[in-house]
């Protein structure tokens, strides 16, 4: 066994480690042994991928504009909230636009009925 | 206690005591399970965080991604100071006990040969940035100050700016190229990784070299004063070095796989 004697002193290691850093390693890197618990490794590697824009500086990564897994499913329980009222909202429109279309028929009634409905 | 075996490493038996403080995930004590010549290092975690479908919805829970690859670097790190682990990647969990004794028998010889290979050896990781603010006004200041006096002086200017920027980038790629060469020189082995974003790692300027480097321990000490005196070397351009790790990137079974 080899002692970690002369050993010169850790560098970026411990709590004030990159994040980065270690999740290159520690998800990236390392034997890849098929455990009990099945990982789908595609699962493991499209989310090494999404990382390597977002980790350890969320607040950064939003003055650059990088703010898609705010909207990404997978990534954010808000974006559950954004798809619900994004499917809402195309409905709305979608029934506007039905309505409008109505209108020369039946002249007030559809369009006013549209506009209550409208936020 | 139940639940299931979560496995950070694989090492030949070791003496040392591992530090009493020492958590793994989930907050549980590493302990050795000894299987014929080899040790693996298990904690216990609970089923409800790592079934397969719990595991998945918690991978994509960035404070717990966190925490747990921290808590799974901080034992192999405990590791490192005593023996030279293999280390396994994040999330290799099995059953029970006896799992991981038939993991450990049927992959006994890759381990062997592994641990053979890295005995003694850590890896370090070196990286140079391009500073971003040095390559916006070439080398700090000598743009001339004001508002462009004609639509000529503009692109002057703006070719003047876009040729410090390029010499600076060819710079700084000489200075990699350069670096990575006498790095590998000094060290048994060396891997090329993708560059990082700075947006990722918190890190100011340009990522442009990210490599790792696997070096004997009573060597390491030469290394490290060898990367220490190339930093200052070129102005604009930043080298970091971290480390030593567990040798992560050279624990795969193809050694010559990504070699650089």
């Amino acid at each position: 066994m080899t002692t970690a004697s002369r050993m010169p002193e850790p560098f970026g290691q411990g709590q004030g480690a990159n994040l980065a850093d270690i999740l290159e390693r520690v998800l990236d890197k390392g034997v890849v042994i098929a455990g009990d618990i099945r990982i789908n490794l595609l699962d493991i590697e499209l989310l090494t991928i999404k990382l390597r824009l977002i980790v350890a500086s969320v607040d950064k990564a939003k003055e650059m504009g990088i703010d898609w897994w705010e909207s990404d499913p997978a990534l954010s329980s808000n974006a559950k909230h954004k798809e619900l009222a994004r499917e809402n909202r195309e409905l709305r429109e979608r029934l506007a636009e039905l309505e409008s279309a109505r209108t020369p028929l039946e002249r007030g009634a559809g369009r006013a009925r549209g506009e209550d409905e409208s936020p | 206690m139940t639940g299931l075996r979560y496995v950070y490493a694989v090492c030949r038996p070791f003496g040392a005591a591992l530090q009493s403080q020492l958590t793994g995930v989930a907050g549980d004590p590493p302990r050795t399970l000894r299987h014929r010549g080899l040790v693996a290092v298990v904690s216990h975690v609970p089923e409800a965080d790592f079934t397969e479908e719990s595991l998945k919805e918690r991978l994509e829970d960035l404070d717990w991604l966190a925490a747990t690859a921290r808590a799974h670097q901080q034992v192999i790190d405990a590791l490192t100071a005593v023996t030279t682990p293999l280390p396994l990647r994040m999330a290799t969990v099995f059953r029970d006990d006896s799992g991981v004794r038939v993991m450990m028998e049927e992959r006994e010889g890759d381990f062997l040969r592994t641990l053979d290979r890295l005995d003694g050896r850590v890896e370090w990781g070196v990286k140079v940035y391009v500073e971003e603010s040095a390559g916006q006004d070439g080398r700090g200041g000598r743009e001339p100050a004001g508002k462009p006096a004609s639509g000529r002086e503009y692109l002057l200017r703006r070719r003047a700016r876009t040729r410090a920027g390029e010499e600076l980038w060819q710079r700084a790629e000489e200075f990699a190229g350069r670096l990575h060469g006498t790095l590998a020189d000094r060290a048994d082995d060396a891997r090329l990784h993708a560059p990082q974003n700075p947006a990722l790692s918190g890190a100011t300027g340009r990522n442009v070299l990210n490599a790792a480097y696997l070096v004997r321990r009573d060597l390491s000490e030469e290394f490290v004063e060898l990367v220490d005196r190339t930093k200052d070397d070129v102005p604009g351009i930043r080298v970091e070095l971290t480390g030593p790790w567990a040798a992560y990137s050279f624990a795969g079974e193809n050694p010559e796989e990504g070699a650089a």
